[in-house]
């Protein structure tokens, strides 16, 4: 299930500390990496799922630009109109343009969703090396404690800490920062396992016990030694999280742990019309379809790059 | 195999009392002060000591853990701060919805998974493998809540009318009722499974078409409907069952929103409501519940693998 458990070793890489055995590695390294830019770049899937990503990211930086009405003005029309030209998504309940709404919803999960990413990916490779690398009781140690935050569905874990973070009196408020912080380390143990294991293939091969014997430290081993050669399932690994983060962001956010209104995030959205689905299917499928987009477009990409790094 | 069972039962309880310690700790130290969330703010500080003494949330921390885990093992998750009455009083009729749901969800989704890795193995490569693949790679990464939106757009009121938006309690309610209103939340999980239960069977299958004996057969003369029934689809469905079981505990994760969205009051929609009126012992106990689940499922996965797979289950684990 996890594909790039014993694959690091052939990875397009050039091991660092290996004497040079070709007048020029670093040329050849290059160009391995260049040919693996290339084969990505040139997927067609890639370069679908980067279009409707590269939309939703534009929609999240300049929605005013893009959206062709105010996403909080509710002064269109009647509640519930159905779609016209005017308003080819239709109106919400309080009248508001839904297309406007939904170009303007970006921006709550894509402010969110990437840095939850990068900062599980980041600690959890941290975590990752330090277990690999030594191994023994610190290996254990750690493992057991990540072991029994694995042992609930990521979900189930985001609310509970959210909750207990957002004390007794007041109701449940999460701001996008707290979101960006739970989320990220709900990412923390899945990625370190991902790295663990890339570690362990790396740990006896004979760079770094000639690091080991010149003398080096053990953060410069882990950090400029293995970190790069263990590159790849980290990639990997980061792209699939981040299709992964706007899942739970979203997920989130329709549960009520996220934007409040009158925002128009789309978990929301879907949150606050379901109920009149009867009435005015366009308030709850408009926005629904949007985050399933977003959701195929990172996973398309991260499929991609994947199987050109596994290879 | 014995040892290996006692080795992972081992690990999962670790993991189970590390998982009930965290929830403990963050359930009773964050959210403060039980007496005064039940009693308001205009309560005296006198009347909010004794409310916390009775209770007895003003001993030290691990003093009340050891009390509280020393009665869950025990199934008593303790009283609800408000009316005082059991947990399980909720709990336990929650975790059976959930569990119905859940089973409602496998007995959708294995049989049509099953056959779409079965012809997708065998077409591999063509249109037909792709289609299954791309499908299931899709599906399985839309947030359930959204798959189960637009199904009742679809099938629910909105057009065709054939199924209800809203499963409720459904206490009373007759088995065909009960069928007719989980349908679509059922459905939207199956559907998220879909796609893993595929691609497993579809790697089981080519293995098997590939191996040996599966060329052995073909050339002693088996038909091929033979060759495919007796060996193959056999030895090929061998990892599905495993990854079905720890497929229960990640359902669990999905059933919290697909709960909220049909109004169906399992384990999932009990804990987001303790959340929101922060009735930690309720919270607590639904997510420590929510973790057995897990650990069952994905031992029983582990174990059912491991008793499948030689290699596994003789290799030593440390």
């Amino acid at each position: 299930m996890s594909p790039m458990d014993d694959d690091v070793s052939t990875l397009p890489v050039v091991v660092a500390g290996v004497p040079p055995l070709t007048p020029h590695p670093l040329d050849s390294q290059k160009r391995v990496r260049q040919e693996t830019v290339r084969q990505i770049v040139r997927s067609p899937t890639f370069v679908f799922g980067a279009i409707v990503t590269l939309f939703w990211v534009a929609c999240a930086i300049l929605p005013g630009q893009i959206a062709p009405h105010d996403p909080i003005n509710d002064s269109f029309g009647p509640s519930y109109q159905s779609p016209t030209w005017g308003h080819i998504f239709g109106l919400d309940r309080v009248g508001r343009d839904i297309l406007s709404r939904v170009i303007a919803g970006a921006r709550s999960v894509i402010e969110v969703a990437p840095a939850a990413t990068l900062l599980g990916v980041g600690a959890g490779s941290l975590l990752g090396l330090i277990m690999g690398y030594f191994g023994r009781w610190i290996d254990n140690v750690i493992g057991r404690i990540l072991d029994a935050v694995l042992a609930i569905p990521l979900i189930v874990l985001a609310i509970f800490v959210l909750t207990a973070l957002s004390g007794s009196d007041e109701g449940i408020s999460v701001s996008p920062f707290k979101l960006i912080v739970v989320v990220g380390l709900a990412f923390t143990p899945p990625v370190s396992r991902t790295v663990r294991s890339a570690v362990l293939a790396e740990r006896d091969l004979d760079y770094v016990a000639a690091a080991k014997l010149r003398g080096e430290r053990a953060p410069y081993i882990m950090l400029a030694e293995i970190l790069p050669n263990v590159m790849g399932p980290i990639i990997v690994e980061a792209t699939v999280r981040l299709g992964y983060a706007v899942f739970t962001v979203a997920t989130l956010a329709f549960l009520g742990y996220g934007p409040q209104p009158p925002s128009p995030d789309w978990g929301l959205q879907v949150a606050e019309q379901y109920a009149d689905v009867s009435l005015a299917w366009w308030a709850v499928v408009f926005p629904a379809i949007a985050i399933a987009s977003l959701v195929v477009a990172i996973n398309l990409i991260a499929d991609t790059v994947q199987q050109v790094l596994d290879q | 195999m014995l040892r290996y069972v006692a080795h992972r039962i081992a690990l999962g309880l670790v993991s189970l009392l590390l998982l009930s310690m965290m929830i403990y700790a963050g359930a009773q130290l964050l959210p403060g002060n039980p007496g005064r969330l039940v009693l308001g703010r205009e309560a005296t500080p006198g009347a909010v000591a004794e409310f916390n003494h009775k209770l007895g949330v003003d001993r030290p921390l691990p003093v009340r853990y050891v009390d509280w885990l020393s009665h869950a093992v025990r199934g008593d998750f303790g009283n609800r701060y408000d009316d005082g009455r059991p947990v399980t009083d909720d709990l336990v009729p929650a975790l059976k919805r959930s569990l119905l749901l859940t089973l409602y969800a496998f007995v959708l989704c294995i049989p049509v998974s099953v056959l779409a890795g079965v012809v997708a193995a065998m077409r591999r490569g063509r249109p037909e493998d792709r289609l299954i693949t791309v499908t299931g790679l899709s599906l399985a990464v839309i947030p359930e809540f959204v798959l189960g939106a637009v199904l009742v757009t679809v099938f629910g009121p909105a057009f065709l009318k054939w199924f209800p938006g809203i499963a409720g309690a459904l206490i009373d309610a007759s088995f065909f009722t009960k069928l007719k209103s989980l349908f679509l939340p059922a459905l939207a999980l199956a559907l998220v499974l879909f796609g893993y239960i595929a691609r497993m069977t579809r790697a089981g299958t080519i293995e098997a078409l590939d191996a040996d004996y599966t060329r052995t057969a073909t050339l002693k003369g088996l038909p091929r409907s033979q060759v495919l029934l007796r060996h193959v689809i056999r030895n090929g469905i061998l990892p599905t069952i495993a990854v079905v079981a720890t497929q229960v505990g990640y359902l669990f994760g999905g059933i919290v929103a697909i709960e909220k969205l049909f109004g169906y009051p399992g384990v999932g929609f009990q804990m987001l409501q303790a959340a929101s009126i922060k009735n930690f012992p309720m919270l607590q106990a639904s997510v420590l519940i929510i973790g057995i689940v897990y650990f069952v499922a994905t031992l029983t996965g582990d174990l059912l693998m491991a008793a499948l797979n030689p290699r596994i289950r003789l290799t030593r684990h440390t």
